[in-house]
């Protein structure tokens, strides 16, 4: 992989860091009239999650992190792995758990992910900003509540807990916005 | 359709225009007309500096662009550089007899473009014959307060803003105690910290800590930089500790530099060199002196003091522009 000087940074470059990948996310310049100039960088570390800042001085030279983001549909799980599947090409990929991480609770049958591939190998599971999902669990709601007031939780076939509106239902498919983990509404028929 | 050349750089279809607006332009050129009164009314002539000169500056981190020139068809190619700032030039036209000057012209500097920074840029720069360091930050202080609208300046010494903010003596500290110090503030730095020596240090706590403190609601100066950053400033004569260099500050914009002007030759001619030291320490390609200023400082600088400011920033920070481009015709990534 290429190695990149502090004058080619910018936000979204993939450098390593320790030994891991990491994602810019922001690249401050500093330079003083006279002196050493800086730059300081705001760095996500793309297995950790942990964003840290470092300070590079200009001139500087990382390697570069051989990172892709490709979109895979979400096929099932042997237990161990967590299969994927490219729809054009129909090549399989398998993510173990610590890639799968918190969106293990979002992963449903066809939904397209986005994996983010380190040397060829995922590193983070992204699930689809919304995604529909039935309700397996709900107490019964009082009937002519419109939504807002508190709500109840629901229980989701993927085993994720969500506050609903009570006026859903168990067996009903509702959409969730994964990245919040809030109801957003009921399923489109 | 217009046929483009293979360029490895990314063109932009809306590039072809400009990147500030109409607006800001007019502003910018009122600006201009305010600066060239205010210097008119004091008797102070303008010059115009050439850009391309034999020498560039050997500050280390200075980075000139160059150019190949044939003085004639025979002659081999001579290397030419973009001035970082009329500084030379204007010092060879005191050194001949002028006693006020100022320019406003083109700067250039080969270093990265970010919010602040542009490549190419404008300088306004301005020397005062028989002044001292404060008579002169009286008159960059009479010039802010006109442009900015203002009614007051700070001013600190180095040490004290070091003392105030850092609850250390940048003049007695050690390498350790300075590196101490960066660490405590949770700077990571990611090659460490073995080359850097103890002005790397400062710089690095006076721009990632003193100056992002400095209040917002006025303009800061900072003077006395520490005598190993005088640059072209001459050393204190009472404490030899420091050299009668200031800067000025203005919501985390550097804005100007200023110096009582070292006129002492032979000691311009060991800081050259001591930059040049530096450099090949440093790995970076060792520079040409300017021999014209040299021997000019030898025919005699008249006792006086000098200050270049960034006009750019300045209507940065007039208009409340986040970005120098945005008070620019073309920035760089238009070029």
């Amino acid at each position: 992989m290429a190695n990149f000087s502090t004058n080619e940074f910018k936000a979204g470059l993939k450098i390593m860091l320790d030994g891991e990948p990491c994602n810019i996310l922001e690249n401050e310049y500093v330079k003083p009239g006279k002196g050493q100039a800086f730059n300081r960088v705001k760095i996500r570390k793309l297995i950790s999650g942990k964003v840290l800042e470092k300070t590079f001085r200009s001139g500087d030279s990382v390697e570069g992190a051989d990172v892709m983001d490709t979109e895979l549909a979400y096929l099932y799980t042997d237990g161990e792995f967590y299969h994927f599947m490219n729809n054009e090409t129909f090549e399989q990929i398998a993510a173990d758990e610590k890639a799968v991480g918190e969106s293990i609770k979002w992963l449903a049958e066809n939904d397209v992910c986005t994996l983010t591939l380190w040397n060829g190998s995922p590193i983070v599971v992204t699930p689809p900003n919304f995604v529909e999902l039935e309700i397996t669990e709900t107490d019964p709601g009082l009937k002519g509540d419109t939504a807002g007031t508190g709500g109840k939780p629901a229980t989701l076939s993927t085993g994720a807990v969500v506050r609903v509106p009570l006026f859903v239902q168990t067996g009903e498919v509702i959409k969730v916005d994964t990245r919040s983990g809030e109801y957003a509404s009921r399923a489109q028929k | 359709m217009i046929h483009v050349a293979a360029n490895t750089r990314h063109v932009h279809k809306n590039n072809w225009r400009p990147s500030a607006s109409i607006e800001q332009l007019k502003k910018r050129a009122q600006l201009l007309s305010q600066l060239r009164r205010f210097f008119e009314s004091r008797d102070v002539l303008e010059i115009s500096a050439p850009v391309l000169a034999s020498a560039g500056v050997t500050d280390p981190f200075i980075d000139n662009f160059s150019t190949q020139f044939s003085f004639s068809a025979q002659s081999s190619e001579q290397t030419l550089y973009l001035q970082s700032s009329p500084e030379y030039a204007m010092k060879r036209l005191l050194a001949a007899g002028c006693e006020h000057i100022y320019s406003i012209g083109p700067a250039f500097r080969h270093e990265g473009a970010g919010s602040n920074h542009n490549p190419e840029f404008t300088m306004l720069e301005w020397y005062r014959s028989g002044f001292d360091m404060q008579m002169l930050i009286d008159e960059v202080s009479d010039l802010l307060k006109t442009t900015l609208n203002i009614e007051n300046i700070s001013q600190y010494s180095y040490q004290d803003v070091f003392l105030k903010h850092m609850n250390i003596d940048p003049l007695t500290a050690t390498t350790d105690e300075l590196i101490e110090a960066v660490k405590l503030k949770g700077i990571d730095l990611y090659n460490g910290f073995e080359t850097l020596d103890n002005d790397d240090l400062l710089q690095m706590l006076f721009s990632h800590c003193i100056e992002p403190s400095f209040a917002n609601h006025c303009p800061v100066i900072v003077t006395h930089f520490p005598a190993s950053q005088a640059s072209l400033a001459r050393i204190n004569s009472l404490d030899n500790r420091v050299a009668n260099r200031f800067e000025v500050y203005f919501k985390g914009i550097e804005l100007a530099n200023g110096f009582h002007e070292l006129s002492d030759a032979n000691e311009q001619a060991a800081r050259f060199e001591s930059d040049n030291k530096k450099r090949s320490a440093l790995n970076f390609p060792t520079k040409p002196i300017d021999q014209y200023l040299l021997t000019a400082l030898d025919a005699g600088l008249p006792d006086c003091s000098g200050v270049a400011l960034g006009v750019d920033r300045l209507l940065m920070l007039i208009v409340g522009a986040s970005h120098i481009r945005d008070v620019l015709t073309f920035d760089i990534a238009r070029a």
